[in-house]
């Protein structure tokens, strides 16, 4: 055996996201009615919505508004003229048979957004600049319930609620900059925190409110023409867009490498029953949408001043904030975006540490004893009783010494639920620490005359048991005595 | 001009079934539609911008405000078919 084996050709793949995502404005994009979710089938129709003759669509301004910040948060060039498009296609999802979108002229191009990769374990973190192609507003469709079936094969008829229909969406294009199934995920939560922030939409994955579709094609690392696309679709959650992405890596290199399968440019469709993705029968002449302008909707031109108008209303975003905890609190980047992932948890967190109250202590109060009760409680920040401010007080009366952790600990549940002063409370109930080394001395006396067994067995040796008489130290001193210096003056005393 | 193919195709993408006879005359008829407005042609359209609409008019829009639609039935009424409260259509995917 001298021939050597031939170098494995190694694959990366190439990844590009379309993200729908619906604005949350009470009505429609083009018409009055309600554009709320989960209404009894067909409440919010009317004729503008089902495309009756004669009608005239007119754009709702929040929605100009909305999409007009998320373009600027995506650091996208603003167009200074923009136009709508009707983009033909018979389903019967789309009640006029064509849907108003947004083709040669979006509202925004040329953005980019920075995610960030961090590894648990180690701390690393990853940055990359991901480019934003181009986004767009345009109308959802409507829903359709495929009857005598779990699916549309084999159904024998369709009911169509129209609800969905004229309902306000921003479709966000990537550039294809992603490689892994997990920089596509951490992107489009990325987009969905930008989103969040700004309080344009909910992006709930759910209800369907945030949608991903994927192109992903796979070349020889080097290569640089990209190989034959497949669009994936129908994935509900962030990790099954990780999962379909992996999944169609693998059967893409798969297919190259065994020769098999010819790879086809196709919609596929994820399985999250089987974790596979399938294709999707094509739909026969589709692609050609025939856009031209829409004759009912005139031009849209943002003028400079408006746009430094919505510019200055946004909020600091997620990328903002996690570089400033990092560099100004000196937070950990795993920290950072735990607290960051929410902009109601960092509000309540930059209101804590605004009364003084030291950055790392309080992030890890907020991230953990206070984020682990509202999970366990299903309940938002703003649901507890325990203000910033009173955390703030909390914490820096711990790190002043003035209480331990362990009293801190104990009193959280009161003040989750009732609220109140930390310090009142403290100081009517007696909890203050004890920080006389005479105290503890004279506690650590009484503990050791009442446990002779262990202090023998800890002069014999057994030097593990200083745990124990810590223990029994701070259970008489109700949880009072102060930690470190109990430690400090038992070692002398046990050893004495 | 449009050809027989072009009809054919622009029949399949609008759902229109067409008998061969209609084909041959929507053909005829079209090219001669085509051919009329093929008189602008005769216009020097270099360096004119496109007109995409005769009213010079922008930023139409209208204040987010809830305003329903009273007469749903009226809607619904007029559909082809319904079930309920859902408009019904017939099965999407052929056999």
């Amino acid at each position: 055996m001298t021939a050597a084996a031939p170098a494995k050709t190694e694959y990366e793949a190439v990844i590009g996201l379309e993200i729908h995502c619906q604005l949350s404005t009470n009505t429609k994009i083009f018409t009055s009615s309600s554009a709320e979710f989960g209404a009894d089938p067909n409440t919010h129709i009317d004729p503008i919505t089902l495309g009756m003759p004669g009608v005239l669509p007119v754009l709702n301004e929040k929605v100009l508004e909305y999409a007009v910040k998320t373009g600027l948060a995506l650091n996208c060039q603003i167009a200074p003229y923009s136009k709508f498009d009707r983009k033909q296609y018979f389903y019967p999802d789309l009640p006029k048979n064509y849907q108003i979108s947004q083709y040669d002229l979006p509202i925004a191009e040329h953005g980019w957004i920075e995610i960030e990769l961090v590894d648990k374990k180690s701390g690393d973190v990853e940055r990359k600049k991901i480019g934003i192609t181009r986004l767009h507003m345009e109308e959802d469709a409507g829903k359709l319930v495929h009857a005598g079936s779990d699916g549309l094969a084999g159904s024998t008829y369709s009911l169509v609620d129209y609800n969905r229909a004229g309902v306000p969406l921003v479709e966000i294009v990537s550039e294809p900059d992603l490689r892994t199934g997990k920089e596509a995920a951490e992107y489009a939560q990325e987009i969905r925190r930008v989103v969040r922030y700004l309080g344009v939409g909910d992006g709930n994955m759910q209800e369907g409110s945030l949608r991903c579709d994927v192109n992903i094609s796979i070349r020889p690392k080097g290569q640089e023409a990209f190989g034959t696309k497949v669009e994936i679709k129908n994935m509900n959650s962030f990790s099954a867009i990780q999962k379909a992405i992996d999944y169609e890596i693998e059967r893409q290199t798969e297919a190259i490498e065994s020769g098999d399968e010819e790879i086809v440019q196709e919609t596929r469709l994820w399985d999250e029953g089987k974790q596979v993705t399938k294709s999707m029968r094509s739909k026969e002449g589709s692609s050609d949408y025939r856009y031209f302008p829409e004759p009912d909707l005139p031009p849209i031109e943002v003028s400079k001043k408006q746009m430094e108008r919505w510019k200055s209303e946004l909020p600091e975003l997620p990328v903002d904030k996690r570089h400033r905890y990092e560099t100004e609190l000196g937070l950990s980047a795993y920290d950072t975006r735990v607290i960051t992932d929410d902009r109601s948890i960092a509000d309540y967190f930059e209101r804590t540490i605004a009364t003084g109250a030291e950055s790392k202590t309080s992030a890890n109060w907020v991230m953990g004893d206070i984020a682990g009760y509202l999970n366990a409680e299903k309940l938002s920040i703003s649901d507890i009783a325990l203000t910033p401010e009173g955390l703030g007080e909390m914490v820096t009366l711990i790190t002043s010494g003035t209480i331990s952790n362990k009293i801190g600990k104990d009193l959280l549940p009161t003040l989750l639920k009732e609220g109140g002063s930390p310090k009142a409370i403290v100081e009517e109930k007696g909890l203050v620490q004890i920080s006389d080394p005479a105290a503890i001395e004279a506690l650590i006396d009484e503990v050791m005359t009442d446990n002779p067994d262990e202090l023998a067995k800890y002069r014999a040796g057994k030097k593990k048991l200083q745990g124990f008489f810590v223990g029994q130290v701070m259970k008489r001193s109700g949880g009072r005595a102060d930690p470190k210096l109990t430690n400090q003056l038992l070692g002398k005393k046990l050893n004495g | 001009m449009i050809d027989l193919e072009q009809v054919r195709k622009v029949a399949l993408l609008a759902r229109l079934e067409l008998t061969d006879a209609e084909e041959q005359q929507f053909t005829e008829q079209l090219n001669g539609i085509l051919g009329y407005v093929e008189q602008l042609s005769e216009l020097n359209t270099e360096n004119i911008e496109p007109t995409t609409r005769a009213i010079e008019l922008s930023n139409i829009t209208r204040q987010d405000a809830l305003e329903p639609f009273e007469d749903r039935e009226s809607i619904l009424g007029i559909s082809p078919d319904r079930e309920d409260d859902f408009f019904k259509v017939p099965k999407i995917l052929g056999s």
